[in-house]
């Protein structure tokens, strides 16, 4: 309990002082800054939905997403491709049907972006297992693939009728997401993305599948030698779902936000995911406050910027810094709590 | 034909430089035993760098800043990772994340948003004499910017020290058994300590590369993915300074690829183009990798 109270001020009061030394050093008015951080964050009910939340959705998302690999010893740095191949996924179910699915489009869709994300990181999967490629690596080429691969959809195959812009057709109204209330973006994915946190959090802690990624994550050694578990066997298992949390966030960003497919459907989303995740200290339930933490710090960044005049991009510094400031604090050997698949046997 | 040629073999050392230069840095580094995936952050802070040096005291300024710039950087991963044994992948992350944001907010703050126009002195190519004389390889291998005759040197000479020299020897035997090497007296963090600034000084002028000898001015996240390739070139150079070299080169060539196919007129979508590269290294990297030649100690902490 402690630990909570201590994570949570920490967490708000880390990226405030970092960013008002920011301020400072660009001699900006830091008053007028983390006041346009606050209203364009939680300072209005119509900025809490339509800014932080609808963010929020593809942040928890693809963020439980890494922390299942994670916890598994796998180094799924792909979340973002996977997330690209999804929506891709969804584009190609939802534009190709031309409506005769009806009302099983959006559903259809939805399934197309797990599947879509799953695959993507199956080809890293692969990789690893039968050929010892570093996922840490393939997973990073895969990222450049997919955001070229949907680059290339959208001026050719899937391009929108008129062929003048990089985008495909807008969705029909069936394969879109419906909005949970009038006067905001919020949209029904939020329920999605809750919902995954504390289903992840009950199949890790509480079935026998979950033990094993979660021994294979520990030591994998003493996990296959002791346990009899099939490590590569689990890893490859964690890695699909992890893609497909990451394919889902890709498709529900779609059909729930863009309604169109294009290139920069997501601004970095997956990578923002991974320090989501490492600031939940991989925990699924943690990953939705800190999925809407850091959804609140990049919306009050946009109004940052309108407002104060202050560089949006200044919140990567407050990103980064949580990272390291919870890797430095949270245990006196950092991180003791994290998967030591990899870790050799330690120094004496 | 021979135009095209030459245009393909130019395009290839361009981009082969930068990433050459970092990824025998970052090979340094997975030598003794530590993964930097913060490379793309020790990148786009030496282009910086590169830039503020520049514009205040000229070109050699720009690579002095750029260096300086590249070894902080890598010293905020070598506290956190070896100092304070954070996870090596973690802390990388979030080193890449700092980088972007500090180098973008400080752009802003100093050069305002009329950056785009701002014109910094940049290295002319130096045409080496006869060399450069040699039909279609001379140009594209000998009339280069000077930084391009460095990374000529400091393959054999990265090979020469790693080999030939008992620090080489002690960085290797750290890489493979920290443990063993403690016993005959070697500190493992300081060898680390060591690899991982030749790391920051090899990344940040590969930056500087970029600003000073390439594109003439800086961009926010202007390293756009380089320092993740140069890992990717490490493994397919098989840790091995020639093979580095041979991987960078080879990278470049795939790159350079679509100047000779739009030659021949192949009607190829400009984004599988560029999509290739990539994909290409992927195939390699599944060819190349076992896990014999990786440093046994690598990402351990």
């Amino acid at each position: 309990m402690r630990r909570a109270v201590r994570t949570v001020a920490l967490a708000i009061a880390a990226p405030a002082a970092v960013l008002f030394l920011l301020m400072a050093v660009g001699g900006h008015d830091a008053g007028a800054a983390l006041r346009a951080l606050w209203e364009g964050s939680f300072g209005s009910w119509y900025a809490f939905t339509s800014a932080t939340l609808v963010r929020a959705i593809p942040l928890i998302l693809a963020g439980l997403g890494v922390a299942v690999a994670f916890r598994a010893g796998v180094w799924n740095i792909g979340a973002e491709g996977q997330l690209l191949a999804g929506a891709a996924a969804a584009a190609v179910v939802a534009l190709g049907s031309e409506g005769t699915l009806g009302s099983a489009a959006l559903p259809l869709a939805l399934a197309a972006g797990i599947v879509g994300g799953a695959l993507w990181a199956g080809i890293a999967a692969l990789l690893r297992e039968r050929y010892g490629v570093l996922e840490v690596i393939s997973t990073i080429m895969l990222n450049f693939i997919a955001l070229y691969l949907v680059g290339y959809l959208v001026r050719g195959p899937l391009q929108e009728g008129t062929h003048i812009y990089p985008q495909s057709a807008p969705l029909a109204a069936a394969a879109q997401l419906p909005r949970m209330g009038a006067g905001s973006r919020l949209h029904w994915g939020l329920v999605a993305a809750v919902a995954a946190a504390p289903a992840l959090w009950w199949w890790m802690s509480r079935t026998a599948a979950g033990f094993r990624l979660r021994a294979v994550g520990a030591n994998a050694d003493a996990a296959a030698m002791a346990g009899g578990i099939d490590v590569p066997r689990v890893r490859r298992d964690a890695f699909l779902l992890s893609g497909a949390f990451a394919g889902l966030a890709g498709a529900i960003q779609l059909t729930g936000v863009t309604f169109a497919l294009y290139e920069d459907l997501s601004p970095g989303y997956g990578f923002t995911a991974i320090a989501v995740a490492l600031l939940a200290r991989l925990e699924p339930l943690a990953v939705v406050p800190a999925g809407v933490l850091f959804a609140a710090l990049e919306s009050g960044s946009l109004a940052m910027q309108r407002d104060a005049g202050i560089p949006s991009v200044t919140v990567s510094i407050v990103e980064g810094a949580l990272i390291l400031f919870a890797l430095a604090t949270w245990s006196r050997r950092p991180f003791s709590a994290m998967p030591v698949g990899r870790r050799a046997a330690e120094p004496a | 034909m021979s135009e095209t040629l030459q245009a393909f073999l130019q395009a290839t050392i361009r981009t082969a430089t930068p990433l050459a230069l970092a990824a025998l840095g970052e090979m340094l580094v997975e030598r003794s035993g530590v993964i930097d995936i913060g490379l793309e952050g020790i990148i786009l802070c030496g282009a910086f760098g590169a830039l503020a040096g520049a514009s205040l005291a000229g070109v050699a300024a720009g690579y002095v800043f750029a260096m300086v710039s590249g070894v902080l950087t890598a010293m905020v991963f070598g506290w956190f990772a070896i100092r304070l044994r954070g996870d090596q992948i973690i802390v990388g992350t979030a080193v890449n994340l700092l980088a972007l944001g500090i180098t973008g907010t400080l752009y802003r703050d100093l050069y305002g948003t009329a950056g785009a126009a701002l014109r910094i002195p940049t290295s002319a190519p130096v045409m080496v004499p006869l060399l450069s004389r040699i039909p279609v390889v001379g140009a594209a291998l000998f009339a280069q910017p000077p930084i391009t005759y460095v990374l000529y040197a400091l393959v054999p000479a990265t090979w020469w020290w790693l080999y030939r020299t008992s620090a080489g020897l002690a960085l290797r035997a750290v890489g493979e058994r920290p443990e063993g090497a403690v016993v005959v007296g070697i500190d493992p963090s300081a060898v680390r300590w060591r690899a991982l600034l030749a790391g920051g000084v090899l990344g940040g002028l590969a930056g500087g590369t970029l600003v000073l000898a390439q594109s003439g001015t800086f961009a926010e996240g202007m390293s756009a993915g380089r320092g993740f390739i140069a890992i990717a070139i490490v493994v397919l150079g098989r840790w091995h300074p020639a093979g580095v070299a041979l991987a960078a080169l080879f990278f470049g060539a795939v790159s350079a690829l679509q100047f000779v196919l739009q030659a021949m007129g192949w009607a190829l979508p400009y984004q599988l183009f560029l999509a290739l590269p990539y994909l290409v290294t992927l195939v390699a990297l599944a060819r190349v990798s076992g896990r014999t030649a990786a440093p046994a100690a690598l990402g351990t902490t």
